[in-house]
């Protein structure tokens, strides 16, 4: 081949990709992977996840949202597995898939995408070596997160995987499980305290950083078993070579009273008998914290996984949870955490499992909110069927008989606006160049965003910066410009009639077809522009759609 | 939703949404002087942690002073470094603390403990001082952010537990055009945009009126409306102050800086955090702080003029303070390492005392400082001369109440 002509045929050949993709549906387009059929045992599991919402609902006398559209339920999937929109090739392909238990295959294949293994990493790795960068020389959080990654994507047994951070050994370079503990240097010392917070937050759900200082004021911590937890840290030495297991001076902390010091011996809080009793006094640990028996170990992630494809923690704060509940009163969380364990604390199941059962698949919106109130009611009566609505919905959200609306996180919301400006899936197939210009554009754009720090799973209302930022900044620009690659071009292009390019920009940004109303005013507004013509239009049809609340809240 | 989030979204709005839904009546406010003035919090950030040798606490001729020299000033008996000539003509009216004292000798950890009065914890973000300010003192009328951060710091002040919308808002380059205020397109186009935009937002409320509200996704971006279309925004616009007052203050970002940060408290805006970054000199320290003070000394000494000049001293808290302070020793780069045992900050104005010094250091960096002074007595001080009860306590969305400030007020600084 000519070499002067091979930018051309690429050209031609994205030319052809986008029209694929644009042109809708066509059956031979989009076959299903093999994999894709493959059967999924998770169903019953999450019929019985299913039964134990709809006793409460029904002794709570509430009568939950209806089932979500397939499309919008991907749209969740997407965002909560991979952290982006689907892309439109995605929607065309799933739309032409009429095999049946299309969504529990689509989990699946999301799940199998190695963009949800970097996107969970990057999500758990927050709470496991927190969101700083820290001290560059010892702590290498790339090389954790990448590591985690690809642990994630070979679905290491869950438990294995913490008792591996937890214990780690060697540089943070090429054993980057051991940055876990090279987070926790700070001021030139390793602090154990940090490490004991750490660990017990991490992988036990629960807070007992005050007890570093004091007995914590509502939960069991005492600062005697927060000490006994440091301790279990101080054989921990961090040198040239990495991190081990050397020292040998007995563990001593300041006592807050007398400013004497004082010797702690490692110590756990509760069942003793779990100490693995071999290995390091780590590898001990991380047997204790990981222990079959142990409940908070596995309702901690229950509830974090839950977190992470809700948008909010079936027990808020999630790393601040009671304990657990005795065995008459088992909740979502043990029902989850049985199957968990059966199945090799396998987190890709716990997901598919989650995704399946009826509270992920509930419409956000409830016929209760949508009714109206009679207008000739005098104004106390309208206050106070306002009231009582709201206190309805309220009793929805709090038995999961409706999905939340939740923030996206920053990564999200970017994530998405540069998909959409994109027709084709944006993957680690895609060309370096979109990769490169998503990694630059992401980190902007979650910096002037406003990153959410070490905080996970908190509900968090918008901002004025991010109104203006989505409103008005240049990334906005560009994710709208309809330039030669833009989806809004495309769309322009491509389309045969208004009507057609309104869809497929909805498809894009929303996830979703226009409803009458919305493509009523569109087709009204393209038939009026006297400004630059139809790819004008479509800029506009797209600024509209990535400012609506809609794009920026998971729902 | 549980009672406590509502009362979060209720806090939330009250951040957001209250102070445009108040009349406009108050421009009289910003006309206002004296001490009659409701307050605002100046906050002169230096980041990366300046030497105290090298700015307020020389010790010239000692094993750790270096080449320094100090400079007789307004306040009797208090010398500073013979880099501020103009800032010694000024610090009369204000305060010097050369014994504060910290724990945190990392960047970011020092800048979190030193910014809210509290170290850092995984479980919270703590609010900053400033935040705080503007979270219980919200400006009736205000229409643009009542908490800003000019200049390029990196970790700027944040709304912490009190939400986001209590973080400070960025301007990168103080003084130049902002960014992000200006719609994309035209005027016409932009309407058009906006309309089709409640289009779309009818649909989606269908049916999800009490969460959708419950987002208050409207509210910011009607704020975000009015805030791109308000008067106020003139505020961040020195174009129209004459060539001299921007030469005195000093053609560079911070100098920039300063000069807004004047015309936002003239606007009423509540709490101003302005950063000046290069501190971090762990080599060539005496060079890199000549550098510095040629910023700052002209920034810092015309600020104070002109507020006492305009009046508006007595009702402004002025800080400058840092992460931490650096070593006595001077290392074998000729530069001075993190030093959190005791370093200097300069605090004044808003009905505080004038002319004080606090804390004495060892010439030789042997000794600890006299009158240690914690930073958190430091807030204490300034809420309290705010009018904010800096008791009170906080009940954050973990449960855990936390106080405003934890410290006691400096009384040697109010009376």
């Amino acid at each position: 081949m000519n070499a002067k002509f091979a930018p051309l045929l690429i050209v031609a050949g994205l030319f052809f990709l986008c029209f694929q993709a644009v042109r809708g549906p066509e059956p031979a387009a989009a076959p299903a992977a093999a994999e894709d059929r493959s059967p999924n045992s998770s169903p019953q599991a999450a019929e019985q996840i299913t039964a134990w919402f709809e006793t409460r609902w029904q002794t709570a006398g509430l009568t939950p949202a209806e089932p979500a559209d397939e499309l919008l339920v991907l749209r969740r999937l997407a965002l909560a597995l991979m952290g982006t929109l689907p892309s439109l090739e995605e929607i065309r392909q799933f739309e032409a898939d009429q095999e049946p238990q299309r969504l529990e295959r689509w989990t699946a294949r999301y799940l199998r995408d190695r963009r949800f293994a970097d996107y969970f990493a990057e999500r758990l790795a927050r709470c496991f070596v927190g969101s700083e960068n820290g001290a560059f020389i010892i702590f290498r959080r790339d090389r954790f997160v990448s590591w985690l990654s690809a642990e994630l994507q070979k679905n290491t047994p869950y438990d294995e995987l913490v008792r591996t951070i937890v214990a780690g050994r060697g540089l943070w370079t090429g054993e980057p499980q051991s940055n876990f503990v090279t987070a926790a240097y700070a001021n030139e010392d390793l602090d154990e305290n940090k490490l004991a917070a750490r660990s017990v937050r991490a992988f036990l759900g629960q807070s007992m950083d005050c007890a570093q200082c004091h007995d914590h004021p509502f939960a069991n911590w005492k600062q005697q078993q927060f000490e006994g937890i440091a301790a279990q840290f101080s054989a921990v030495e961090v040198g040239p070579l990495g991190v081990h297991d050397g020292r040998r001076e007995p563990f001593k902390v300041q006592d807050r009273k007398t400013l004497e010091d004082r010797e702690v011996a490692a110590a756990v809080p509760f069942q003793n008998e779990w100490l693995s009793g071999a290995g390091t006094q780590r590898e001990q640990f991380a047997a204790w914290l990981t222990h079959p028996e142990n409940r908070h170990f596995e309702r901690a992630i229950a509830n974090r996984v839950w977190g992470l494809m809700f948008g909010r923690p079936y027990v808020t704060p999630v790393d601040d949870m009671p304990n657990p509940p005795d065995a008459a009163h088992r909740d979502v969380l043990d029902l989850l955490a049985e199957d968990f364990r059966a199945h090799d604390c396998s987190l890709k199941r716990m997901i598919e499992v989650i995704a399946a059962s009826r509270p992920f698949r509930l419409q956000s919106r409830h016929a209760i909110d949508g009714e109206r109130l009679d207008d000739s009611a005098d104004p106390d009566r309208q206050a106070e069927m306002a009231r009582a609505a709201a206190d309805q919905i309220t009793a929805l959200h709090d038995e999961w008989a409706i999905f939340p609306l939740t923030r996206l996180r920053p990564e999200q919301v970017i994530g998405s606006m540069l998909q959409a400006s994109s027709i084709q899936t944006i993957d680690q197939n895609s060309h370096l160049f979109t990769r490169a210009q998503r990694f630059f554009r992401e980190r902007d754009f979650v910096n002037a965003y406003g990153d959410l720090g070490d905080q996970e799973l908190v509900e968090q209302t918008g901002t004025i910066p991010q109104a203006l930022l989505r409103m008005n900044s240049d990334m906005t620009r560009d994710a709208v410009k309809a330039d030669l690659f833009a989806a809004s071009s495309r769309v322009a292009r491509m389309c045969p009639s208004p009507k057609d390019v309104i869809e497929t920009a909805y498809l894009i940004c929303l996830t979703r077809r226009p409803q009458a109303e919305e493509l009523a005013w569109f087709e009204d507004a393209s038939g009026k522009s006297s400004e630059g013509g139809s790819e004008t239009v479509v800029e506009d049809l797209f600024w509209t759609l990535f400012n609506a609340e809609e794009f920026s809240w998971n729902h | 939703m549980t009672e406590r989030n509502r009362r979060e979204i209720l806090q939330a709005a009250a951040g957001l949404g209250l102070s445009f839904l108040l009349p406009a009546l108050e421009l009289k406010a910003a006309e206002q002087r004296g001490a009659e003035r409701p307050k605002s919090l100046l906050i002169l950030w230096m980041a990366g942690g300046p030497s105290q040798l090298e700015t307020w606490d020389p010790h010239p001729g000692s094993k750790t002073g270096g080449p320094v020299k100090a400079l007789p000033t307004r306040i009797p008996g208090a010398q500073i470094a013979d880099l501020y000539p103009r800032v010694a003509e000024q610090i009369g009216e204000l305060n010097l603390i050369r014994s504060l004292i910290s724990r945190e000798g990392d960047h970011e950890r020092g800048t979190v403990f030193m910014k809210t009065g509290y170290r850092p914890d995984p479980v919270l973000t703590f609010p900053a001082v400033s935040a705080i300010a503007a979270y219980k003192l919200p400006v009736p009328g205000l229409e643009i952010p009542a908490h800003v951060s000019l200049g390029d710091g990196q970790l700027p002040a944040r709304g912490g537990f009190l939400g986001a919308t209590h973080d400070a808002f960025r301007i990168y380059e103080p003084g130049r055009q902002i960014t992000n205020m200006k719609p994309l397109v035209s005027d016409d186009r932009q309407q058009r945009r906006l309309d089709s935009l409640q289009v779309v937002s009818r649909a989606f409320t269908q049916g999800r009126r009490i969460q959708s509200a419950n987002t208050l996704h409207q509210l910011t971006v009607e704020r975000a409306l009015q805030m791109m279309n308000s008067e106020q925004l003139k505020a961040f616009d020195i174009g129209s102050e004459p060539a001299e007052v921007r030469q005195a203050y000093g053609d560079s970002r911070f100098g920039r800086g300063c000069l807004v940060a004047r015309r936002l408290i003239e606007a009423g805006v509540r709490s101003i955090e302005v950063t000046l970054s290069g501190w971090d000199s762990h080599a060539s320290n005496y060079e890199g702080h000549r550098t510095q003070a040629e910023i700052l000394d002209p920034a810092f000494a015309t600020l104070i003029q002109e507020l006492k000049s305009r009046d508006l001293l007595q009702s402004t808290v002025v800080l400058c303070i840092g992460e931490f302070g650096r070593t006595p020793n001077i290392n074998p780069l000729e530069g001075r390492d993190h030093w959190p045992k005791w370093f200097s900050c300069v605090v004044g104005g808003g009905g505080l005392t004038q002319g004080r010094v606090i804390g004495e250091t060892d010439p030789d960096g042997a000794a600890d400082a006299k009158d240690p002074i914690e930073v958190q007595d430091l807030y204490a001080t300034i809420l309290k001369m705010l009018g904010i009860n800096y008791a009170e306590e906080f009940q954050t969305s973990i449960g855990r109440p936390i106080a405003f400030s934890k410290g006691t007020p400096i009384e040697r600084l109010m009376s």
